[in-house]
């Protein structure tokens, strides 16, 4: 139940008939979210077997991979939203992830935890330990997450490879769907970017 | 306990003419096939399931012979193809031996079985004779094709050629065309058949049929439907006796002796000159166009299977997904090879029957 709210408003970015292609869509839930809102064609890509079977079920329209193997079958701008859902932190390649989506979708919505978090922080000051709090509850051996960034982290990674932010949205949680307007990347738990590749639609 | 009203029998439909993609006119054709659920009112609820290579009309259940189905554990009710919702239809192939016409029937302007006189046919000539069956029955759609290896072939075949009739496709370790090591394997197998001097040019009807050369094409293609690991798992090195190795080439190992008592048992319900039209009829197979496709499709990969690996299929998902089909796609974890369209009835259950509920419900 902890990403309900990041899934909202990831559901309330996305218009009515938009192509949607969702990147980890894991058991589809924000699939059948934008499937209820009234999307045109929704595809999702996932790497857990597990998961491609509650898909199927849900009648969802799912390709079992990994998205490292990168989208280069799709056409440019294929889709309107190409969405990666606190998934990024688990890709091998991030750059091409990114470069992938902007290519295939006339948009992305990026989502990560923030590791730019005070708790987070405070942690790693206070403990010298890396840090483990309820959103990334795993010790270091023990986690998927070997991309961790923070907010401020992929203002700058936008910004050096001229991706366009169109709106950050900072969510202080998940479980309450509260958002941060100020000093986000002190107070957000996660980030919820949409970014175009700068060219014009 | 789900009782059959009767025992699966297998009926036959008999027609004239039908277009060859060689540009004959083969006439007259039977097609065997058994159905097993009830057609509804509407007409809406079938699914036609097509073979692989060895396989037959005779898909579920037990028949009176006391012949178990070859995909038993999928067909009846609650199965994958739940016999209580949906009306299955699995016919014997053209060229095949199982009661469909093929090489080894009589043709009737000779009163002599065809031989090699048989014409050589296409996936494409196999399924246009499916649709004279199907249209038969006055199912104007399928509401599924499901089909592995051959099969699976066929079912891409009907989708791209019957698109209105084809509501969904279900493709198992199959993809859009055969690639050159499929083709390898075949053509050993039909060498084999060929160098038995029993086979006699394809006329052996009457006399003794090449059961050494059809055993060892049967051994070779088992080769190919078993993987590394299965193999591994399945024999090792164990041998066959117990007191070690014979120092005569003899069966030594449970690998051989299987393979052995695989061909032996082959040669007793399968006519080598079908085995050779059938390989060909692959081997021919190749479908580089599939924008005429409407279907929902779901194309299933296992991941030990090297006869159609993995990548090949990926390939086919990647090509439809480009040309924005319907396309889902799953590689099933297996260590069974190829064969584990025909074993791995767990996970394939679950992601067959959840795809054909939804197919379902959209009507």
């Amino acid at each position: 139940m902890i990403r309900r709210f990041d899934q909202d408003i990831i559901v309330s970015l996305i218009p009515e008939g938009s192509r949607v292609l969702d990147l980890g869509c894991g058991s589809g839930d924000l699939l059948i979210k934008l499937k209820q809102k009234g999307t045109s064609d929704i595809r999702g890509v996932e790497i857990d077997d597990r998961c491609i079977a509650v898909c199927v079920r849900k009648g969802l329209t799912v390709f079992h991979g990994d998205i490292d193997e990168g989208l280069g079958d799709y056409d440019d701008a294929s889709f309107d939203y190409v969405v990666l859902n606190q998934t990024l932190q688990v890709v091998h390649r991030p750059t091409l992830v990114i470069e992938e989506m902007l290519r295939v979708g006339n948009r992305a919505i990026v989502s990560f935890p923030n590791f730019g978090y005070f708790r987070i922080r405070g942690y790693l000051l206070v403990k010298g330990q890396m840090p483990k709090v309820d959103f990334l509850p795993r010790d270091w051996y023990d986690t998927p997450n070997i991309h961790l960034s923070t907010i401020a982290d992929f203002k700058e990674f936008c910004r050096t490879r001229k991706i366009a932010i169109e709106r950050l949205i900072g969510l202080r949680s998940c479980a309450t769907g509260k958002t941060v307007k100020r000093f986000q990347n002190l107070l957000s738990q996660v980030g919820i970017f949409v970014i175009t590749a700068g060219r014009e639609p | 306990m789900y009782v059959l009203d009767a025992l699966p029998q297998t009926h036959s439909y008999s027609f004239e003419a039908l277009e060859l993609d060689c540009g004959r006119t083969f006439s007259p054709v039977t097609i065997a096939y058994e159905t097993y659920g009830r057609l509804n009112a509407a007409k809406d609820n079938a699914i036609l399931l097509l073979h692989a290579l060895s396989g037959s009309a005779h898909a579920g259940f037990v028949n009176d012979k006391g012949e178990h189905g070859w995909w038993e554990d999928f067909i009846g009710p609650g199965r994958a193809l739940d016999t209580d919702r949906y009306f299955v239809i699995c016919s014997n192939v053209l060229g095949g031996c199982g009661g469909s016409t093929g090489p080894a029937s009589v043709d009737p302007a000779t009163g002599r079985p065809y031989g090699l006189s048989f014409p050589v046919i296409t996936v494409g000539d196999m399924v246009r004779a499916q649709k004279h069956l199907v249209d038969s029955l006055g199912i104007r759609a399928l509401l599924a094709v499901v089909g592995g290896s051959i099969g699976g072939m066929q079912a891409l075949q009907w989708a791209v050629d019957y698109p209105e009739a084809v509501r969904s496709a279900l493709i198992l370790a199959a993809a859009n065309r055969l690639s050159a090591q499929g083709i390898a394997f075949n053509e050993v197998g039909r060498q084999a058949i060929m160098a038995d001097s029993c086979w006699q040019n394809g006329d052996y009807y009457g006399g003794i049929p090449p059961r050494t050369g059809l055993a060892l094409a049967r051994m070779i293609g088992h080769i190919t439907y078993l993987s590394e690991e299965s193999m591994h798992e399945k024999f090792g090195r164990a041998l066959k006796g117990v007191n070690g190795y014979h120092y005569r080439f003899s069966e030594d190992f449970e690998v051989e002796s299987y393979l052995h008592y695989k061909g032996s048992r082959f040669v007793e319900r399968f006519d080598a000159n079908s085995y050779l039209y059938i390989t060909k009829a692959m081997d021919y197979f190749d479908l580089p166009d599939l924008a005429s496709i409407k279907s929902k499709m779901l194309v299933i990969s296992f991941s030990s299977d090297w006869l159609f690996p993995p990548a090949q299929l990926k390939l086919l998902v990647r090509t439809l997904r480009r040309k924005r089909k319907d396309v889902t796609y799953c590689d099933v974890q297996s260590s069974r090879g190829h064969d584990a369209f025909l074993l791995d009835v767990a996970p394939l259950t679950e992601l067959i029957s959840g795809f054909l509920e939804n197919v379902a419900g959209q009507l």
